[in-house]
């Protein structure tokens, strides 16, 4: 068992580029624990300057959608065009709003 | 190298004077810390307790598109009392501890949601006077100093724009309308003006934490150099609805072309403030008794997710 790394758990790695936005995901790497995955990350992620900041989270650990359930997930917001405010059409007079 | 208290404190200077943003894991000081979560609480009460006086016209908006609209609203005070939440914890504060400050009257939120909606003008009134004052506030919020509640002001400020048009949208249909309707929606005007102005708080010479906010990047403006703006934006779209603003000495002054406003009743919006506006005992009433009356929701979640739990265990054994 020892040194084998295929047992070692997947990684997704987030980055954030600079400081105001979000940490975006950008891969995932294999790492024993948490620290080494973070070291893992670092080396693939970021050797160009790419981010101030690195989010490791086990790959195990995320609950994703089903793709299969995509319809039912987020069609209804298609026929609900009054959620956008284009939807509402102002006077020409009405320049900002 | 071990960071002392004046190298954290140095190197927190250095990203607020570059205009950085400052993020969770970041040392900060702990009174920057303190007025965040004041203020990113109250402004996450002030969504949660918003949903109430729009709440009230749900079933009675006058048609199926204007009910749905409303629902959608809702949703979205909602939502933005969420991702405001979600902010504020990042400062290490539970979600659990800012409601009950909420619950107990600790922290409060803004006093505009303390009027009633008499009619079903006061729901376009809302979307046009109270949301675009709000979006007035929180433009410059998308700019915070401090990540979180900037990203979160930035999704915020997209669905504020949909509120705004969608009231507007109610004024100006009712301004046209028939005699009956435009008396009703200059009542509602009536009613929501002074509030509205008075969101931007009170006067930059007695504002207790301006200064130090506006160093910190917490704030971007004035209270009164927003309200001003307000102001000059709302007018001629008044004039647009042939409605008339009450107060009769607002004017234009053609020298700075800003227009100038009477007396605002500080005494009235500190009273409202300390609690009696004609609604803040029945809001937090209301927010108290649903969160008693969900608790039933919370046990069955926590109770279907240990049940779900258990099973996967055993069929793993």
């Amino acid at each position: 068992m020892t040194g084998s790394t295929s047992d070692w758990p997947l990684w997704e790695v987030f980055v954030r580029a600079k400081r105001g936005v979000s940490h975006v995901h950008a891969g995932t790497v294999h790492a024993p624990d948490a620290e080494l995955a973070l070291q893992n990350a670092r080396d693939l992620f970021t050797r160009r300057s790419e981010g101030v900041s690195l989010w490791v989270v086990k790959s195990s650990e995320i609950t994703a959608s089903d793709p299969d359930d995509r319809d039912a997930f987020f069609d209804p917001a298609a026929d609900k065009t009054f959620r956008h405010p284009t939807d509402f059409e102002l006077p020409d007079e009405v320049a900002n709003m | 190298m071990v960071s002392t208290d004046e190298t954290r404190q140095a190197r927190f200077d250095e990203l607020i004077d570059a205009d950085d943003r400052i993020e969770p894991r970041d040392w900060m000081p702990d009174e920057y810390r303190k007025t965040l979560v004041r203020q990113i609480a109250q402004h996450a009460h002030s969504e949660i307790i918003g949903m109430q006086p729009e709440g009230n016209w749900l079933t009675r908006a006058p048609s199926l598109r204007r009910k749905a609209i409303l629902t959608a609203k809702v949703q979205d005070e909602a939502g933005h009392g969420l991702y405001l939440y979600g902010a504020a914890e990042t400062l290490g504060t539970p979600r659990e501890e800012l409601l009950d400050r909420l619950h107990t009257g600790r922290q409060k939120y803004s006093s505009i949601f303390n009027y009633p909606t008499l009619t079903w003008a006061d729901v376009g009134a809302i979307g046009w006077l109270v949301d675009g004052a709000a979006i007035m506030n929180q433009v410059p919020l998308c700019r915070c100093s401090y990540g979180p509640y900037a990203r979160a002001m930035v999704r915020i400020c997209k669905e504020e724009s949909f509120h705004q048009r969608q009231g507007f949208q109610i004024m100006l249909d009712l301004a046209n309308g028939t005699p009956a309707q435009h008396e009703m929606a200059q009542a509602a005007l009536d009613r929501w003006w002074w509030p509205s102005i008075m969101m931007f708080g009170p006067p930059d010479a007695e504002s207790v934490h301006g200064d130090q906010n506006m160093r910190w990047g917490i704030k971007r403006f004035g209270n009164d150099e927003l309200r001003q703006k307000f102001i000059d934006a709302t007018v001629p779209q008044a004039d647009l609805l042939d409605l008339t603003i009450p107060d009769p000495e607002l004017r234009l002054d053609e020298s700075t072309g800003h227009y100038v406003h009477g007396p605002i009743d500080w005494d009235h919006f500190w009273d409202v403030v300390k609690g009696n506006g004609p609604c803040n005992r029945s809001r937090i009433d209301t927010r108290v008794g649903a969160h008693e009356r969900g608790a039933w929701v919370r046990e069955a979640a926590t109770a279907y997710a240990d049940k779900q739990a258990a099973r996967t265990a055993e069929a793993a054994a």
